[in-house]
Order: structure tokens, then C-alpha cells, then sequence
């Protein structure tokens, strides 16, 4: 007790030197997480990101993050908060902070922002997003050779563009290998709910399907797939702990290419108001080893890999139909990145029906 | 497997952490406590089954450490709502924004690790019998002991006089105590054993529904199983049917989704709450059962009188 | 040890007064060695939870936007627990209020007009008080259980939302993402002050509060509450109903619920976005009953629950904690707080002894 005393004593001294010490010299870039840093999947893979940033770069900036900032006008204090503790660029890194980005931005215009997978720029606010459909389209590629029974299961979490963007890009990438190809969705209605996502794997594999794979956050399909020895694909990071004789590959976001690029763009005075949509040749995001698949499949997967680093191949290209069998790109044109930001269509392949 | 045992089986894994946790929650209501802390003594339970998994290498003995944390956990509302006569929705309430932050501390060097399932134990002869068998005898430890509990609930309330005490307790405190029950020991045993039984629901999620440790993996699953006590008007039989029509339509739903009916996700996502809430409406016209079941003293606070 | 209470022949007006600060007090000492076990510095973690969020302008601002909406549910539910009335459904009714009162900004947006506010306001009230209705008429003749039903309708209410965002209510120039269109200026609720962003739904908050709180004390219908809360038969003799007043504290603290989500969406948030609140609905039941279901109390309530939120974010920063040991440190400040209000009713005595004969057979 005597000792807690003389720590409660001598802290109260420090107290009052915390406010100087604060005015150092590093640059301060700060992160606003949607979840928990220990998440397992989209934050984390932020994170980690940020880590990196910060062993890159750590002589001359220092970090900070506000994690579980639910959107709304919390996301907007937890921004402001950081604004006014001195960060220099902020990174705020779900689409639901778009708006609450924006605001903050006009009152700070000496700060500089950035949102991740919105659409809405302003001088001091630049956004990022990463190319995932690239990977979406290799698995694709993967599962129709790999599926005997030519169907895989797509555990989807909300239909919001960037997930059909996935499923399309997966049953594109499919039938280009087996054009009978075809998918089944199930919407899980949440992205972290490690119960519903296995309730909603084993209800695809119970209806047939022999390849899973998921645009949500835990590892529990993969857990599912293992179990009942069908193949499966990762998704945020690598999951082969979960699946070592299951998963074929993953998509694994690596933001902190990104970050670093950013932050030392900020650090020279060069930071401008981008709107960057990096792919798998940038680095932003990168496919965990290829396994559990024959040497054959392995080699066509890296082919694709290296055709869509190249620019060789574009996921996006006609001809395709829409489900509804009308035509969307003529043979040889490829779809811009408007409409695929904006995606609120299937294309022939899928058998789910998207809200009107 | 036809594809009807297929979701049978997905149905009673869903539905097993319900009617634990929910059967917990009913001998305490019973008792005339309510407790809203199911969620946060279900993630308790949840990550200390994991942990002591990952370290002793045996999942019974991570399902010991989950019924243990379940019902440690337990005590602190109990202290509070029966010693200190603190309020019991509020305590409970807390009680869960404790649990989620205590096991989200301690689960932290747990994250990504892989789990061990808790395998099924085939019982002779009876898991040869045809479709039965395979569903409801090739199980894990956990769903017997789901069954056993409410076998056991079910014959204590009504048949033992142990549980004739607990009911007088959660009916009539005053006239209990004035008979000569001890009130207050009567209640704190009744909120251990429901902290036990959601530590054990806990346990099943992170050994056996899903193998691993992740933040707020009960996902909510403590609140169902506290509107199925309702559900079962304080009937341990009730509460199973309640645990299995919910598990059952929550599933029929997905395998919906993956038919693809074209309905949409979100209308199919509501049906298990709305079902519940429709036969609730059909089972509970009759006024007088209801009443008879219903613990009179829930949520009133005691003291003895010296 | 054992401890014992004793009843108080009255309500101890000193400790009512006193017992948040000894709440207070003993969190100070505990929340101090747990940062200390943390290893991390008690003293500034302390200064950042209570201290920090209230010295500095714009963050008394963000204080209220917070506390408003739960205080303004909290008042509503304390009708209806003072009434035995379990309405645990108010984050449901919070929704469809936001989405009711959603209608004229969304879908008759050409329409400007003066009278789109109040309107707004008044088919959010309506919107949260139809959503009650449902779990009251249930009660009131088809004698179901309210915890259940008004529980179970707050999932349909988020997955309705869910539908309408994601399906007919899109923005259509929003990309397709999950959000309506942004509200027209004439349909946001303005800001209070000059100062920040803090806008009228704090005022609704304060004036539902000092409503319900004269109706409590003063008029019939208050007395009318409190009696059929305690004792259902002695309010049968007294001529009033039970049933009718299952409608009236429904509907009521609906209401009032659905006017907090219409002031959540148009004065803070200016869409409606799939997720509309953090769970307000459920956090304003610990504001009640820590306010003592009294309305008054529960402006307090509301401010300091609020201001762990803003601490915890704070400390997040200052200390590097993780929000979980926010979120544990919230929950202690809670314990304490409730247990210390046992002083108003009680004395509380520590009694030492020594077994006997009659404490083994477990009779006494």
C-alpha cells in the first residue's frame, strides 16, 4: 500500500509535465478503427499495417489509433479527438466514417485525411481502397478446376458493392475455366459472428457444394470445411492455421505499402488529394501461398497471378452477360472503375437475387 | 446423410448453448432473481474454456474451467443484488459490459489460436439405430449433459423438495423465510448454478459450435436464451422446444438463402425472432397457466428482517 | 465476516446525496490500483476519464450529443418500469422511429417547407410509439410476455432498417452503398449554440425529463403509476386499470424513444445508414435505473455514463489501453455507483462471527 502511495504521489508530479512532453518533435499519424485491433480480420489487418508503418518510419513518426468507434456521430468525436491531439494525417478506416471524415476535415484543414473504400475527396481528405476482386477472380479460377461438382459456396456478409464486386469477379474468374460454373450465396448478415458464419457453411455444404469460400471475418468456414474435407479460400488474412490441409490460398490485405508510401508523401510536403485504388501489383493486397492443389492448378493459378499483376488481364472484360442474360461488355472492353465501384448487379452465373 | 439429418444436426449444435444458458437463467428466475449478466458470464465461460484447453491440452477440462468462471463470475452480481440489495436489472446489465471487457483482456495471448474440438462419444448400440442414432447419440459431452440438466431441472423444481423450497423462495420470499428457508443462500446457490450453466454454454461455443477464442463470440446468443425462459414460462421442457424452434427456423433460413428462394436475406434473418414471438402469442392466451409459472418475487429485492 | 442491513425507518436524504460520491470515491481507489496493476499510470488514466472530457468546449458539446438520446429513452422507460412494465425493446423502438421520421426527408425530399422539422419530429414520436404498441397489445389482451416480444422486435427493427438502406431508401447518387440521401437543411435539426454541434435533441432530453418528472410527483396519473407498480390489486381498488396503463407507459416511453432516433439521425447523423445506434436502447436501462428511475436523476445518469464513453476514449489515447479496459473500467463505475445507493435504504453492518451448530444444517 505505502508503495502504491509514493507511485500515486510521483505521478501526480509527472502530470503536470505531460502536456509539454506532448509538444515533441515527431509527426503524429493516427488511425480510427471500426472494430477491435484484435478482430482477426479487417481491423487487424489495419493494424498490422500500422505496425509496419511504425517500423518503417518510427524515427520520425509516432502512431495512434482509437479502436471498437462505432459510426455515427461517435466516429465524428473520435475523429475530432484525434484532430485535436495533434495528428498530422488520419486514416480513418471504414466506409461508414465517410461522411463523419468529411465534416472533420473542413474544421481541421491543416490536417490531412485519409478514408478508406469511400468515394468522397476533398482538398485535405484523399481516399484508398485495394483491388481485392483480383484475388476474387484467381479463387475463382482455383475452384473451378479444383470442384468436382462445378458449385462453390459464398458465405456474403451485406450487399454493398465491394462484396457482388467479389462474387462476381469469383464466378467470372470460375467460368472462364468451366463455363457451366455456378455459386450459391447465403448472406450471413454480419461480418464477425463466428456461430452464423459456420450455421451458413454448413448449410452450403449440405446443399452440395464442394468449395467454400467467405467475405466475412472469422475463421469458423474455414473450421466447417476442414471439418468435412472440402477446399476452402481465406479471407483478410492467412488462414491456413485453421485449414492446413483446406485452404487453397487467401487474400490477405496488406495496407501498410500503402501507409508507408502515404505517410513518408506527408512527411516531404508532397501529400496531394488522391483517390488510389491499388491492386495485387502495388502490393496492397497479396494471395497466401498456393496449396493443398495439384502442381497444374498451382502453375495456372500463378500464371493468372502474374497476367493480372502485368495488366496482361483485366477480371473485369467482355463479353459478359448479367444474370438476367442481357448484355454488359462487348467482347475485348473492359468495364471502367466507376461501375465497379458502384456494383448492384450479378452477372450469368450467380444464383442468389441482390435487394432492389 | 439425407439432408434434413444434416440440418438437424446444424440445428442442435445452434440451439445447445441456448437451452444451457437459458435453463441456467430459469433456476434463477425461479428463484425470484433476475439476471441479465447470460451474455457476460456466456463469453466468460467462452474464453476461460478455451484458455484452459490451450494450456492443459484436454477440452473437458476447458469445459470445467468454463462451468468454474461461469459461476465465479456470477457471485459478484449476486453479492451485489442480494447482499448489497443492489438493483438486479442494472447489475446485470454491468455485469455483461464487465464479462465483454474481462474476456476480451484475457483472451488477448488466445487470439488465432487453433482450437481443440471436443470430440463426440458414440454410445453403443444406440448410435447404430438409423437416423436417430447418428443425431442425437454420436454427440459431444455437452449436448447429454444438456439433455441430462434439463431432465435433472425438470425432476428438482417439481419432484424434490430442495426445489419446492427454491420455487417458495422465487414466489413468496417473505412466506419462504418465514418458514424457515434461508432466502438469501437459496438465491446465491441459484445464481451460481446459473452462472455455471452459461459458462458451460460458453464452453460449447469456443470448443465445440466454432473451435476458437474471438471477442464477443456469444454474438448476443445470452439475450436469446433469456427471452426463451420467457418463452418457456419457466418450464425446463418448454425451454428446449423454445431452443430448438429457434435454432431450427435460424437455420431453415440459411439453407433457404443458399436454395435461392429470392427472398430478401433480411425478411429470412427475422423469421427465427418473429416465430418465437408468434407462438409465444398462441402458447400464452391462457392467463392463469401463465401466472401459476411465473415467479412472483422476480427481480424483488430481500432482507431479512433481524 | 458477514454483512448485514438494516432497514432504515426512512429514506436517508443524506446518503441519497451522498452515496454517488462515495461511489466515486471508492472507483478512484480501485480504477487507481487497476491502472497501476496495468502498469500504467493511475494518476493520468483517472485524469483522463473524468477530467479531461469536461475541460474543453467542444467536448461538453460531444457530452450531450451522447447523453441525449439516453437520457431521452431512460425517461420514457422509467414510466414503464415504475409500472411493471418490462420494455426492454427500446432500441427497436428507437429505430423505427429514426425511420418514420425518416419518411419526409427521404422520400418527399423535393418537399420544402417550415414544417418538415416538426413534422419529422412528430412521425418519429408516432413511428417508436406504433412499435410499442405491438409488445403492448400483445400484453394487454393477448397476454404475452413484453420482455420477449418488445426484445425479439428490436432485431426485426435493425434488419427492417438493413432492407430499407441497402433496398428502396438507397441514395440513388451514392454509389450504391447502404445509406439514404443526405437530409435537406430544412430537414436537420439545428444546433443549440454557437459554440459546437450539440443540437435540440439535448433540449427534447431536458424537457422530456422535467415533463415526466411533474407528472410523476404532482398529477394523478404519476400517483396512478407508482401504485399500480407496487401492487396491481391495490391499484384495481384504488378504479385504475392495469391494462390501460400497460398502453399508456408503452406508448409513452415508444414515443419518447422514437423521438430520440429522429433527433439521433437528423441532428447528428443526416442519413440513415444501416447501423443508427451503438446500442442505445440497451444502455438507456442502466441510465434508468441508475438515475433511480427518477427523471431528474436520470439527466445525471445520462451525463455520466456518457462521460466514461468520452473518458474511455481519452484514456484510449493517453494511457494506450485497449477499449476493453475501458469497457471493464465502465463496468466497476457501474457496481459501485449501485451498490452505494444500498445506503440509502439501509445500514449496513459487518458482522463477525463464529459458526454454530445451526449454521451447518443450513436453517437459521
Amino acid at each position: 500500500m505505502k508503495k502504491l502511495l509514493l507511485a500515486l504521489a510521483s505521478t501526480a508530479a509527472v502530470i503536470g509535465f505531460a502536456s509539454a512532453a506532448a509538444a515533441q518533435e515527431k509527426a503524429k499519424v493516427c488511425f480510427v478503427y471500426v472494430g477491435s485491433k484484435t478482430d482477426g480480420g479487417w481491423t487487424q489487418a489495419h493494424d498490422i499495417g500500422r505496425l509496419e508503418l511504425e517500423k518503417a518510419l518510427g524515427d520520425k513518426i509516432e502512431t495512434q489509433f482509437l479502436e471498437s468507434v462505432p459510426e455515427g456521430p461517435d466516429a465524428e468525436r473520435a475523429i475530432e479527438r484525434l484532430a485535436r491531439s495533434g495528428c498530422g494525417l488520419i486514416f480513418t478506416t471504414s466506409f461508414g466514417f465517410m461522411d463523419a471524415t468529411i465534416k472533420i476535415a473542413q474544421k481541421f484543414p491543416d490536417v490531412k485525411f485519409e478514408h478508406a473504400t469511400g468515394y468522397k475527396t476533398a482538398p485535405n481528405v484523399a481516399t484508398y481502397n485495394s483491388r481485392f476482386y483480383e484475388g476474387r477472380y484467381i479463387q475463382g479460377v482455383i475452384a473451378a478446376k479444383m470442384s468436382e461438382k462445378g458449385v462453390a459456396g459464398y458465405i456474403a456478409s451485406f450487399p454493398i458493392p465491394e462484396v457482388v464486386m467479389g462474387i462476381n469477379s469469383f464466378v467470372i474468374g470460375a467460368r472462364s475455366i468451366n463455363p457451366d460454373f455456378k455459386i450459391k450465396v447465403v448472406w450471413a448478415n454480419t461480418w464477425f459472428d463466428p456461430g452464423k458464419e459456420a450455421d451458413a457453411a454448413k448449410a452450403l455444404v449440405d446443399q452440395g457444394v464442394d468449395i467454400l469460400t467467405q467475405h466475412t471475418d472469422t475463421t469458423a468456414p474455414m473450421q466447417v470445411a476442414a471439418e468435412r474435407g472440402i477446399k476452402a479460400f481465406g479471407q483478410a488474412s492467412d488462414m491456413i492455421a485453421a485449414g492446413p490441409k483446406t485452404q487453397l490460398t487467401a487474400i490477405v490485405d496488406t495496407w501498410g505499402a500503402y501507409y508507408i508510401k502515404r505517410t513518408q508523401a506527408f512527411l516531404d510536403g508532397k501529400w496531394e488529394t488522391t483517390s488510389s485504388w491499388d491492386g495485387l501489383k502495388d502490393g496492397i493486397l497479396t494471395m497466401a501461398p498456393y496449396t493443398n492443389m495439384p502442381d497444374d492448378v498451382k502453375k495456372l493459378a500463378e500464371d493468372t497471378e502474374a497476367k493480372i499483376k502485368s495488366g496482361e488481364l483485366k477480371p473485369f472484360t467482355g463479353p459478359l452477360k448479367k444474370q438476367d442474360g442481357s448484355e454488359w461488355l462487348a467482347a475485348g472492353a473492359s468495364s471502367d472503375d466507376g461501375t465497379l465501384l458502384g456494383m448492384n448487379f450479378y452477372v450469368e452465373g450467380v444464383d442468389d437475387q441482390l435487394p432492389k | 446423410m439425407g439432408i434434413v439429418e444434416a440440418i438437424l444436426l446444424s440445428v442442435i449444435t445452434a440451439a445447445t448453448p441456448l437451452v444451457l444458458a437459458a435453463l441456467g437463467e430459469l433456476v434463477t428466475e425461479r428463484s425470484g432473481v433476475l439476471n441479465l449478466g447470460v451474455e457476460g458470464m456466456m463469453v466468460m465461460g467462452a474464453v476461460c474454456a478455451f484458455a484452459a484447453t490451450q494450456i492443459t491440452g484436454s477440452p473437458y477440462l476447458g469445459i470445467l474451467a468454463g462451468i468454474v468462471c461461469g459461476a465465479v463470475f456470477s457471485q459478484l452480481f449476486a453479492f451485489l443484488t442480494l447482499t448489497l440489495v443492489a438493483n438486479q436489472v442494472a447489475t446485470g446489465l454491468a455485469l455483461t459490459l464487465l464479462g465483454l471487457g474481462v474476456s476480451g483482456m484475457l483472451g488477448e495471448g488466445f487470439l488465432g489460436m487453433q482450437g481443440i474440438k471436443l470430440q463426440p462419444i458414440a454410445i453403443p448400440l444406440l448410435s447404430d439405430i438409423p437416423v436417430i442414432g447418428p443425431l442425437l447419440f454420436r454427440q459431444d459431452i455437452i449436448f447429454y449433459l444438456s439433455i441430462a440438466l434439463v431432465a435433472g431441472v425438470h425432476w428438482f423444481l417439481f419432484k424434490s423438495r430442495a426445489g419446492l423450497k427454491l420455487r417458495a423462495v422465487g414466489d413468496s420470499h417473505a412466506s419462504a423465510h418465514a418458514l424457515g428457508v434461508n432466502v438469501i443462500r437459496t438465491r446465491y446457490l441459484a445464481v451460481m448454478f446459473g452462472g455455471a450453466c452459461a459458462g458451460l454454454a460458453g464452453a460449447q461455443l469456443s470448443l465445440v459450435y466454432t473451435p476458437q477464442w474471438v471477442e464477443n463470440m456469444s454474438a448476443g446468443r445470452g439475450w436469446i436464451a433469456l427471452a426463451l425462459v420467457v418463452f418457456s414460462s419457466w418450464r425446463p421442457w418448454r425451454l428446449v422446444a423454445g431452443g430448438y424452434l429457434f435454432g431450427a427456423v435460424s437455420i431453415s433460413q440459411l439453407h433457404a438463402q443458399a436454395f435461392g428462394l429470392g427472398i430478401p436475406s433480411q425478411l429470412l434473418s427475422s423469421l427465427p425472432y418473429l416465430a418465437t414471438i408468434i407462438v409465444l402469442i398462441l402458447i400464452s392466451h391462457n392467463r392463469r397457466t401463465t401466472l401459476i409459472n411465473t415467479p412472483a418475487s422476480l427481480g424483488k429485492p430481500f432482507v431479512p428482517d433481524r | 465476516m458477514r454483512i448485514e442491513l438494516e432497514k432504515r425507518a426512512k429514506i436517508s436524504t443524506l446518503f441519497s446525496i451522498l452515496s454517488p460520491f462515495i461511489a466515486f470515491l471508492l472507483m478512484i481507489v480501485f480504477g487507481g490500483i487497476m491502472f497501476a496493476l496495468l502498469g500504467k499510470n493511475p494518476v493520468t488514466a483517472l485524469y483522463s476519464f473524468f477530467v479531461e472530457p469536461l475541460s474543453e468546449v467542444w467536448s461538453l458539446h460531444e457530452l450531450a450529443i451522447k447523453a441525449a438520446p439516453l437520457i431521452l429513452i431512460a425517461v420514457g422507460l422509467s414510466v414503464c418500469f415504475r409500472s411493471n412494465n418490462w420494455n426492454i425493446g427500446a432500441e427497436g423502438q428507437f429505430i423505427m422511429g429514426a425511420i418514420a421520421g425518416s419518411i419526409l426527408p427521404v422520400v418527399f425530399y423535393d418537399w420544402q417547407s417550415p414544417l418538415v422539422l416538426p413534422l419529422m419530429m412528430l412521425m418519429g414520436m408516432l413511428g417508436g410509439a406504433l412499435f410499442a404498441a405491438i409488445p403492448a397489445f400483445l400484453k394487454a389482451h393477448m397476454n404475452t410476455n413484453e420482455i420477449l416480444t418488445s426484445l425479439m422486435l428490436v432485431y426485426v427493427a435493425q434488419l427492417f432498417l438493413d432492407w430499407l438502406v441497402r433496398g428502396p431508401w438507397r441514395n440513388p447518387g451514392g454509389m450504391n452503398f447502404p445509406e439514404t440521401r443526405t437530409f435537406a437543411a430544412n430537414a436537420i435539426l439545428p444546433e443549440m449554440i454557437a459554440s459546437g454541434r450539440t443540437h435540440w435533441g439535448f433540449a427534447f432530453a431536458i424537457i422530456a425529463a422535467i415533463l415526466v418528472w411533474f407528472m410523476m410527483r404532482y398529477t394523478l396519473k404519476g400517483f396512478e403509476i407508482s401504485v399500480l407498480g407496487q401492487s396491481e390489486r391495490a391499484g384495481r381498488f384504488a378504479g385504475f386499470s392495469s391494462r390501460r396503463m400497460i398502453w399508456f407507459s408503452m406508448l409513452l416511453s415508444g414515443a419518447l424513444a422514437g423521438l430520440a432516433g429522429i433527433s439521433e439521425v437528423s441532428g447528428a447523423i443526416q442519413q440513415l445508414r444501416p447501423v443508427i445506434s451503438p446500442g442505445y436502447g440497451f444502455t438507456a436501462i442502466i441510465v434508468a435505473f441508475l438515475g433511480r428511475l427518477n427523471p431528474l436523476g436520470i439527466i445525471a445518469a445520462g451525463l455520466v455514463l456518457a462521460l466514461t464513453y468520452l473518458g474511455g476514449e481519452a484514456a484510449q489515447l493517453s494511457l494506450g489501453v485497449s477499449d476493453k479496459v475501458t469497457r471493464v473500467f465502465q463496468g466497476l463505475l457501474l457496481f459501485f455507483v449501485l451498490s452505494c445507493d444500498t445506503l440509502i435504504h439501509y445500514r449496513i453492518r459487518l458482522v463477525w462471527y463464529r459458526f454454530t451448530a445451526s449454521d451447518l444444517d443450513g436453517s437459521r
